[in-house]
């Protein structure tokens, strides 16, 4: 479980401190899909980087499995078990996925295993496993590769800042269903999603919405969604009709 | 053969992947003696009777066979000029391993200067593996300057690959290359200096020939306080592609000069070069660490990726 309590962020902008995140409060408890999600520019993704550990907090306290993690390193939260699969995926050159899904793995995994993790991100494993993660690879590719690496960690806490920018259609749809998956296959782990698509939305457990780097509402499903698309008409429309893109982008 | 000790052996893993003797042709230098020889049908390995060196005769259309001429070096103040003349034959397919390692505990240098041309025939294809290695504790220094000439006839193929990963204090490193029409020449070579090395890396390609083509591509990583100049010239002579690139990583205090020059003489000469210095992008390091890797760790796996 994953608590935050009071987090705050500032930066310093044009000689001001600028409040990035303001005292938020936020329980990811056990066995549940979290989406965060609100406005460009409200905070989300430096949410998620408080909690990876790639910024740290200004003020509040982080704790992970009761545990007080804000001083906490990247490395030993991903020791931890809080894993993070970045908007914008690093290239590398030389490194392979074949090594990248190794080390995630934190073990040599036989060539077979790690291409299930591609395999379940809808990548045919043998074209792409002895692949450089480079510049070779296109935007979908990588975001689909970063997914699997976060799925071979089995991490307590996964954490994705918004797994669908830079990727095309048919991929995404792939994409719900790997979530949905982990979402059946969680339990005793939990997963944080930041997205602004509707059908992401649509799989969580509890919506929270921030905004001007504050939670302005939070809630299940059921309540939340109607509030962001206007009528809970439009949600059974959604799931009717599915997903077209651009569509259903609710920000 | 010569009977090789511990350290010898070790240097020879290092540098030609050598366990044992090699499967076919080969000729083991070590301290400026020969330590074993074996020639083929194919492949006549004989000294040379001016200066110190051998020459290996490749006969025409010997295929899949491979030339094994590692040279390890381990006494202090030894300094030694070799020349090696390859004369492969039209149509022949061979892997040559060539390497020098240094093991110097002494306090004076030990330097070995070899000087590699390549003679090669029509529609012949060359493998070409060199590796170079310094160790040992001594305060003299390990010095390799390797010099190599390559003649490449109508249609020849000639694959380079140069490694220097660790413990050569001083090195200078001299390619020239002469294509004729339709040969194609690609070189990768890859460097890590540390300490107070120097490395210098001079590439001078001349195409010649109608539809003859380069590609020589450096990768390498400076630390401490290491200097690196890499200088590659392609001469476009006729109708031609050439290709050059220096990507390199720059850490602590390391100094690296790039200098990639191109020569157009001929109109449809196409000719390309790229060069980049960067230190390890931190968001590298922040992926890496994120998956559970220390920075140290991270920034080791991006090396060894960045050099693989």
């Amino acid at each position: 479980m994953l608590e935050l309590r009071q987090v705050s962020f500032d930066v310093a902008a044009d000689g001001r401190e600028k409040e990035i995140i303001r005292g938020v409060d936020l329980t990811i408890p056990n066995g549940k899909l979290v989406v965060v999600t609100g406005p460009n520019g409200g905070g989300k993704s430096t949410l998620a980087k408080l909690i990876a550990g790639i910024e740290t907090p200004t003020g509040g306290r982080i704790f992970f499995e009761g545990e007080d993690i804000t001083d906490k390193s990247i490395t030993d939260r991903a020791k931890c078990g809080i894993g993070f699969a970045f908007q914008q995926p690093v290239r590398f050159k030389g490194i392979r996925v074949l090594d990248l899904i190794r080390i995630a793995a934190g073990r040599t995994l036989s060539v077979a295993a790690a291409c299930h993790y591609l395999s379940a991100v809808g990548l045919c494993a043998r074209e792409y496993i002895d692949r450089e993660v480079n510049a070779s690879l296109s935007g979908g590719e990588l975001k689909r590769i970063e997914i699997a690496t976060v799925l071979a960690r089995k991490c307590k806490l996964s954490v994705f800042d918004e797994p669908e920018a830079g990727i095309d259609l048919w991929s995404f749809q792939n994409l719900i269903e790997v979530f949905r998956h982990m979402r059946e296959t969680i339990e005793d782990s939990s997963i944080l999603i930041i997205s602004h698509q509707e059908r992401i939305l649509n799989i969580a457990d509890e919506i929270v919405v921030i905004k001007d780097g504050a939670i302005v509402n939070r809630g299940s499903k059921d309540d939340v969604l109607p509030t962001l698309i206007g009528t809970s008409a439009a949600v059974r429309r959604c799931e009717k009709t599915g997903f077209e893109e651009g569509e259903n982008d609710l920000w | 053969m010569v009977k090789l000790d511990e350290i010898q052996k070790r240097l020879l893993m290092e540098v030609a992947d050598l366990h044992t003797v090699p499967e076919g042709a080969y000729n083991i230098r070590s301290n400026s003696a020969s330590a074993g020889r074996r020639s083929t049908e194919h492949i006549e390995i004989v000294s040379k009777t001016d200066v110190s060196g051998l020459e290996v005769h490749i006969a025409p259309g010997t295929k899949n066979e491979s030339v094994h001429i590692p040279v390890v070096l381990t006494q202090t103040g030894l300094k030694e000029v070799v020349y090696n003349d390859f004369f492969v034959g039209d149509d022949a397919d061979v892997v040559i391993v060539a390497g020098c390692g240094i093991d110097n505990c002494g306090s004076q240098d030990a330097e070995h200067d070899g000087i590699h041309r390549f003679y090669v025939g029509k529609n012949a294809h060359v493998k070409y593996v060199e590796k170079h290695y310094g160790s040992g504790t001594g305060t003299g220094k390990r010095i390799l300057n390797p010099g190599t000439e390559v003649y490449q006839q109508e249609n020849s193929f000639v694959e380079m690959e140069m490694v220097q990963i660790k413990g050569v204090d001083d090195t200078e490193r001299t390619t020239t290359a002469e294509l004729d029409a339709g040969a194609k020449l690609v070189v990768r070579e890859r460097l890590m200096t540390h300490g107070n090395q120097n490395a210098v890396s001079t590439y001078v390609v001349k195409l010649n020939g109608e539809g003859a083509s380069a590609d020589v591509v450096s990768r390498s990583v400076a630390r401490d306080d290491s200097f690196q100049k890499f200088d590659a010239k392609i001469i476009g002579n006729a109708p031609c592609q050439g290709h050059t690139e220096c990507d390199s990583i720059i850490m602590d205090n390391g100094r690296i000069l790039a200098v990639p020059g191109l020569e157009a003489n001929n109109v449809d000469a196409a000719l390309v070069h790229e060069a980049a210095i960067g230190k390890i992008a931190g968001e590298q390091l922040t992926k890496l660490m994120t998956l559970g890797l220390t920075e140290a760790e991270a920034e080791e796996q991006i090396i060894n990726g960045f050099l693989r």
